[in-house]
């Protein structure tokens, strides 16, 4: 493999880390508040779908990742009344949500556009394009990081740098803000929050919101950055593969970046069969690399690397004493 | 806070949750400009109408049994088994190993054989989770969503690249022998007097049946059971009494796995006649609805594949002749499970006050 294929692999790593990234850094906040979610694949789904029709109906990109966050959070909002307010079962609702939004985004796009369940493909200004940072054509014949720099790092949409830079957020807030502190207390021991006089229920609702918001972003990438319009399912699985990266960190935002970009890495070579095969010197099937993942999340669960501790008041309804 | 009498919250819970569900789908048919009546007069016409409609109506719902007592024996020991469509792909493995390698002389022994196989791989495919949550304390439902994933990759790798014959295109296995061929409900004495034309329920219904009445005698007639059920109300209460954990973990998911594999006579053996990729298609997860509308009782989980079984078969009679895509049965299956899986609580609350005020004006009534 040259220096050129490596770059484009990096490329593509990045571009395909992305949507996990949010949906990733989504489920965080979440499970971090004591919410387990696994829903974040219809939240993705559903904000596909808005973003990639309001985009198409208004031309306009921004306007589209405005309605895909608007949909996710509707979702959120009913996870959050379903597992906040009615104390409902985490898993279940998660479950359901996944379902519905399977459905009906395909209803509503067949509906708007009459094109068996997808959206118009988006052209100009419904999609986002992609941003040269600055230097990046001088600095391209500088050996080694030129082209690094020209071909890996500059040239991805702003979503991209959006998402790269919401992990440091993400740190700052979690480990660095009193906001931060009391969602990650929540987490762990609601009736202490409660006692500090702070309302359970609003932090969580909180998490839950914000985990609207990132998995709206994630799946406003998918469908006006990533590709050009909606497809039905074309969130295809990335809601869960977040989800093992979220296990594969161990709740933890630094850590949450480098598993994404393992994950995207696998679907990057998933992609290029033939270079696997030149590295390795033998054929791997396509479907392992889809699969490894998986795998390696099992592993990672198993405790053979290193233990995954999840927030201990997780998945439990949390009632007020009387 | 004011109980349910015990009726209510048997039927009048999972009744009301479903018509909730039924209103949020007919909102949604009319978002979408079409008419909800319409709608449902064509699914009843296409699935429970004639001897055809209820041999697809039944035929799905013979999976939907499967997994949906699988998820229900796990539930009892308080172990979420979201792994079910993987481990019915696996036993569809099975189904297509025993078929295709092994001489049968006829169809009995071979469902004998298949369901055997069927059962053995759905277990093994659960076995990993299962021994993970019991030894590591891995959560069962990221674990068996994981093995989801590995079992649909491992299937497409095996049906593309190892079994399927030389020259042939699609990816699935070669067509099983004429041998293992199970009848149909229309080949079987008295039942051919209802079902007249060929239809793809089979015999694999009347296993199904046996397969409920089996886990309602293990669950509520034996010591097993007894263990299973107590381990999953209280673990610490069970640990007390001698129950062992692990054993309990593993003997829950092993045989939830089993039924969920055994889903693979009914779609694998009895209507395909060869493994297809994605042969579950989404079943494992039906299984789960299944088990929350049917208050995890082996009759109940009947009743709910049967209606499951009209909502699967109406909702493709909605994609034929109407403009609904067939999708809306997705929608209808996530509704199901909202609200009598999530919203149980809501739906309880909303119960309780409306029996508490009838109750209220009664007494004021005696009062005066």
């Amino acid at each position: 493999m040259d220096y050129a294929t490596l770059l484009q692999l990096l490329d593509t790593t990045i571009r395909l880390a992305t949507p996990l990234l949010f949906a990733c850094l989504a489920g965080l906040y979440s499970e971090r508040a004591g919410i387990f979610d696994i829903g974040l694949e219809g939240k993705m789904l559903m904000a596909a779908m808005a973003s990639a029709s309001v985009a198409y109906l208004t031309g306009s990109v921004w306007m589209g990742v405005l309605a895909g966050i608007g949909a996710s959070l509707i979702l959120a909002g009913i996870h959050g009344i379903a597992s906040i307010t009615f104390r409902g079962n985490q898993l279940i609702s998660g479950v359901a949500l996944n379902f519905v939004a399977s459905g009906i985004t395909v209803l509503v796009a067949q509906r708007l556009f009459a094109q068996g369940g997808r959206t118009p493909p988006l052209e100009g200004d419904a999609r986002f394009a992609p941003i040269t940072l600055p230097f990046a054509a001088a600095l391209r014949d500088v050996p080694v990081i030129g082209p690094l720099y020209y071909e890996v790092i500059s040239g991805h949409p702003f979503l991209v740098y959006l998402g790269f830079l919401t992990v440091p957020l993400t740190w700052w807030v979690l480990y660095r803000t009193r906001f931060g502190l009391r969602l990650r207390a929540v987490g762990e021991n609601p009736a202490a929050v409660d006692t500090a006089g702070i309302s359970v229920v609003g932090l969580r609702f909180a998490a839950v919101a914000i985990t609207g918001v990132l998995c709206g972003l994630a799946g406003a990438y998918m469908a006006t950055a990533l590709q050009a319009g909606f497809g039905r399912e074309m969130t295809a699985g990335r809601g869960y593969i977040a989800l093992a990266a979220l296990i594969f960190a161990k709740w933890r935002p630094v850590a949450a970046l480098w598993a994404c970009l393992l994950f995207g890495f696998f679907q990057a070579l998933a992609l290029r069969p033939d270079v696997v095969e030149g590295v390795l010197q033998f054929k791997v099937p396509v479907t392992f690399l889809d699969a490894l993942p998986y795998v390696l999340t099992v592993l990672v669960l198993a405790g053979f690397v290193g233990k995954a501790i999840p927030p201990r008041a997780g998945g439990e309804p949390y009632v007020k004493e009387r | 806070m004011e109980r349910l009498p015990k009726w209510a919250d048997l039927v009048l819970v999972p009744l009301v949750s479903l018509l909730l569900a039924a209103i949020i789908a007919a909102l949604v048919i009319i978002a979408i400009g079409q008419d909800p009546w319409e709608a449902i007069t064509v699914m009843v016409q296409g699935s429970l109408m004639d001897g055809y409609g209820w041999g697809y109506t039944l035929y799905y719902a013979t999976s939907f049994m499967f997994t949906g007592l699988a998820v229900t024996l796990a539930f009892h020991a308080s172990l979420f088994n979201i792994g079910g469509e993987g481990q019915a792909q696996l036993g569809g493995l099975g189904v297509a190993l025993a078929c295709l390698f092994l001489p049968w002389p006829h169809w009995t022994l071979a469902l004998l054989g298949a369901t055997l196989a069927a059962a053995l791989f759905g277990a093994a495919w659960a076995a990993v989770p299962a021994y993970l949550q019991a030894k590591r304390g891995s959560h069962i439902v990221i674990t068996t969503i994981m093995f989801n994933y590995i079992a649909s990759a491992l299937l497409i790798f095996l049906l593309v690249d190892v079994l399927r014959p030389d020259g042939q295109m699609d990816p699935a296995t070669a067509n099983f022998p004429e041998a293992t061929a199970l009848p149909t409900l229309n080949q079987l004495p008295l039942f051919n007097l209802f079902f007249t034309s060929k239809v793809p329920a089979n015999i694999t219904l009347l296993i199904a049946l046996a397969a409920a009445v089996g886990v309602w005698a293990l669950l509520w007639r034996t010591r097993l059971g007894y263990s299973i059920r107590a381990f999953g109300k209280s673990e610490d209460a069970a640990k007390y009494a001698g129950i062992n954990p692990f054993r309990i973990t593993m003997i829950a998911m092993l045989l939830s796995g089993a039924l969920a594999g055994m889903m693979a006579i009914n779609n694998v053996m009895g209507e395909a006649g060869r493994l297809l990729q994605n042969s579950a298609s989404g079943a494992g997860f039906i299984g789960i609805a299944v088990a929350l509308m049917g208050r995890n009782h082996p009759l109940g989980v009947v009743l709910a594949s049967i209606l499951f079984g009209f909502l699967f078969q109406g909702g493709a009679e909605l994609g034929m002749w109407t403009k609904i895509p067939i999708e809306m049965r997705v929608v209808v299956q996530g509704l199901v499970i909202l609200f009598t899986g999530a919203l149980d609580v809501m739906v309880r609350m909303m119960l309780t006050r409306i029996f508490a005020a009838f109750r209220g004006g009664k007494a004021a009534k005696g009062a005066v």
